[in-house]
């Protein structure tokens, strides 16, 4: 029998790493491989600038247990330009993704779907006579929801770019020093 | 000054202390061989470039240094890869440096491009790709200083040709190197000090795991310390043999698959497993479920993601074992462990009577004896450098060793055709030491092209070739696990004596025990390499023995009946 605090521990769920990194060649190349080689699955991961030159961040979703999560940071530590890593998991953050979806929209149809877009503050990007691209960011849930709801419509594609997460508040924690 | 790009390489090499480097020479890398020349550097011309990186792996070995592997672009450089990866799995500190194509046509697939970093990126601690004269310089600091603080480990140096070929300014630059993202050496708490020091004074039952961890922190004095303080017995792995002496009392031998039988029954009865800079490879634990069940853990590791990876630690310090045990030992109270000490003494006369030299030899020449003989010969005082297989476990069994740093050998990848070439870079590393390579016949043949590199070095090995004319190792899994169907085990092996002297060498023959001391003493006694062929006995298996993936105490024993009488024997017995 597990104990409690074991039960805990090997619970898998969605965590969320930022991660600062150099920005040289082959650094997503790294990270990647090492998911990869480790055998930790990645849900999403983005990557984009920050406002110090030099310096890029990646933010890592992955869906593993607490001491899984544990050996993902030491290991995202090892790779040399990684500059630091912080899980926002549990921490006060805002947690966003962004989906375009062009969906079928003619005739009476196409005032049900702004309706809809307006009700999930999702903004409309590009009007064609039979479609509509939409903008939608927020939550998993939010865009997941919207997608649902469009689906009967005839959404034609969709893209989303992977999720980015900000701690909440004045504290910077996850800056490199 | 202005210096071509090949010449900063030698500079920069220089200035970080090498002196020997282990290569082959092709057109990428062309620039840097001619440069070579004008340098105090030692070129070791191999017969193949995994013999390069084995041997600057062997001198890494035998001298805590860094050892330097040369190799052209393309298939020189994938010919690193297996030396590479064996570096990498033992934490051995080797800079590879690589010829590249020219930076503009590389991605075009010319000839002989490989994208070396691509291959080795999971193989290496980290590497580069370098297409400019004047990254030569700060890149070779940094793969230097990568390769040795830390846990060491290999560090690949991809150079193109144009990089090497142009000129750049060069200053010898004695900063330190800093990078931003690399912490080699983190401190412990002391919290985890105080806590680990109450769990050893609680402990009835304990056992120290000790590891490579102890060798590549030289914390050999303060482990010794801590041994006479508190009268905990030492387990070693393969990887930790040497780091406390083998006759000291309070050792107990080998951990694992092939380890001591009374060590792992003590492992499993354990209440407290001490890890000194070992990081539970399976081949220690067996079966996790059962491993060590009763057993809380105190792990020190220098490497954060090896707390944890295999087994739960109660409490985990990282950091740097001696810099640890210096900061734990002072809070230990004197102990005697009288009774535990007993209980091991009972379980280990039950396996003696077991033991291989109590058994007669019948008149067959049995590897184990071999290897006891030249131990005793060469007063346990020879740096032994041994391959993969059978002859390797007898090698740990039986070679005995009372100094650190006297034991070479692939661990954790097994890398067979390790031993020939990683001897000939420890014999760069202690030019006076005696040096025996333990090899099969099987692994011998795999870098034996490099009996001609010792031949144009003109160095002096001891070779004992363990021939059973059969990949014994794999002909032992065989006998025990697949019904004793010999798939491609048995070896049609040439004349090993003949192979010998055709590379201008001594070779010798040995057919009976009665002729081995003979034998080691001329090869002593000579001056150039001497291959000695042992023809041992076909169908002799190691043990004890844990069935991968079984429980520790599950092991295969030798039968009884062949204590008795050396009868041939039937079938293994699981107990
Ligand atoms: C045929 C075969 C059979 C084998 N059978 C056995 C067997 O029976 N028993 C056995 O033990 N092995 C056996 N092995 C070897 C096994 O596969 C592993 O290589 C070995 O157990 C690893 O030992 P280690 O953990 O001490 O060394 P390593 O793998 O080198 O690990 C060393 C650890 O120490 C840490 N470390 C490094 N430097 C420091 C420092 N300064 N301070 C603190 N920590 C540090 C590292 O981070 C690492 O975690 C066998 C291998 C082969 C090929
Ligand atoms: C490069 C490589 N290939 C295959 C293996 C698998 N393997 C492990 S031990 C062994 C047999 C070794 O035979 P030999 O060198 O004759 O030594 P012995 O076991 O007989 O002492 C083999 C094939 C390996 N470890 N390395």
């Amino acid at each position: 029998m597990l104990n409690k605090a074991t039960q805990l521990e090997q619970a898998e769920r969605e965590r969320v790493f930022v991660t600062y990194v150099e920005d040289k060649p082959g650094v997503l190349n790294r990270v990647a491989s090492l998911f990869r080689r480790r055998n930790f699955n990645i849900e999403s991961l983005t990557v984009g600038h920050t406002e110090e030159e030099g310096v890029s961040r990646m933010t890592i979703v992955t869906n593993v247990s607490e001491s899984v999560a544990r050996r993902i940071e030491a290991n995202l530590y090892k790779l040399v330009n990684v500059l630091r890593v912080e899980e926002l998991t549990d921490k006060p953050k805002v947690f966003r993704d962004m989906a375009l979806i062009k969906v079928q929209a003619q005739k009476e149809a196409r005032v049900e779907v702004l309706q809809i877009c307006d009700v999930f503050r999702a903004r409309v990007v590009d009007v064609a006579p039979e479609a509509l691209i939409v903008e939608i960011t927020g939550e998993n849930g939010k865009i997941e929801g919207l997608l649902e709801l469009l689906r009967p419509y005839g959404v034609l594609e969709t893209v989303r770019t992977g999720h980015v997460a900000m701690r909440r508040g004045y504290g910077i924690g996850s800056r490199p020093t | 000054m202005r210096i071509t790009g090949a010449r900063i390489l030698w500079e920069t090499l220089v200035q970080e202390g090498v002196d020997t480097v282990f290569g082959y020479p092709g057109g990428a890398i062309l620039p840097v061989y001619d440069a070579m020349l004008d340098y105090p550097i030692h070129h070791v011309l191999v017969r193949h470039e995994q013999g390069a990186a084995h041997m600057a792996d062997g001198y890494a070995r035998a001298s805590g240094r860094l050892g330097v592997a040369i190799a052209t672009s393309g298939p020189g450089a994938t010919n690193l890869v297996t030396g590479i990866a064996t570096a990498m799995m033992d934490s051995s500190p080797i800079l590879c440096i690589t010829g590249q194509v020219s930076s503009d046509a590389i991605g075009s697939d010319a000839f002989q491009e490989t994208d070396v970093t691509g291959v080795t990126l999971p193989i290496t601690k980290h590497n580069y790709l370098v297409s400019s004269a004047e990254e030569i310089a700060p890149t070779i600091r940094e793969a230097c200083y990568i390769a040795r603080s830390g846990r060491p480990g290999p560090v690949l140096v991809d150079i193109s040709k144009d990089a090497q070929i142009e000129f750049a300014e060069y200053e010898r630059d004695r900063s330190e190197v800093r990078l931003s993202g690399y912490r080699p050496d983190l401190r412990p708490s002391t919290d985890e000090f105080r806590s680990a020091a109450q769990m050893i004074e609680d402990a009835e039952r304990p056992v120290i795991l000790a590891g490579q961890g102890v060798l590549k922190s030289n914390a050999m004095q303060e482990l010794a310390e801590f041994v006479n303080k508190t009268n905990i017995p030492v387990a070693m792995t393969l990887l930790g043999i040497g780091c406390f002496p083998a006759s000291h009392p309070m050792n107990l031998g080998m951990m694992g698959m092939h380890g001591e039988a009374w060590v792992n029954q003590a492992i499993q009865e354990s209440d407290l497993l001490l890890a000194f800079g070992m990081r539970f490879d399976d081949r220690v634990t067996g079966n996790l479920a059962s491993y060590a069940p009763n057993a809380k853990k105190i792990h020190i590791d220098i490497d954060p993601s090896e707390i944890n990876k295999v087994v739960r630690a109660d409490v985990a310090i990282v950091g740097d074992l001696r810099e640890t045990l210096r900061e734990v030992n002072p809070l230990l109270q004197e102990q005697s462990h009288s009774t535990w000490l007993e209980h091991i003494d009972v379980l280990k006369q039950e396996s003696g009577i077991r033991d291989v030299q109590n058994l007669p030899g019948n008149g067959r020449l049995l590897a184990a004896h071999v290897i006891h003989d030249l131990w005793q010969l060469t007063q346990g005082q020879a740096f032994v450098v041994t391959d993969v297989g059978q002859h390797q476990m007898w090698a740990a069994q039986y070679y005995r060793h009372d100094r650190p740093w006297t034991l070479a050998t692939s661990g954790g990848l097994g890398t067979m055709g390790f031993a020939l070439p990683a001897a000939i870079g420890a014999r760069f590393a202690r030019p006076d030491e005696e040096i025996w390579v333990i090899v099969g016949d099987g692994g011998f043949q795999m870098t034996q092209a490099e009996l001609a590199t010792c031949r144009q070095e003109n160095i002096k090995l001891n070779i004992a070739l363990i021939n059973n004319s059969f990949l014994g190792m794999v002909r032992q899994w065989q006998e025990f696990f697949y019904d004793e169907r010999y798939a491609a085990t048995p070896m049609v092996n040439p004349d090993f004596v003949k192979l010998a002297e055709a590379h201008g060498l001594t070779g010798l023959r040995v057919e009976r025990r009665n002729q081995v001391e003979s034998a080691v003493q001329r090869a002593r006694n000579t001056e150039d390499t001497v291959l000695i062929e042992f023809r041992v006995a076909q169908d002799e298996a190691v043990y004890p023995m844990v069935p991968s993936g079984a429980d520790l105490q599950a092991m295969i024993r030798r039968p009884m009946n062949e204590v008795k009488a050396r009868a041939p024997r039937s079938k293994s017995r699981v107990e």
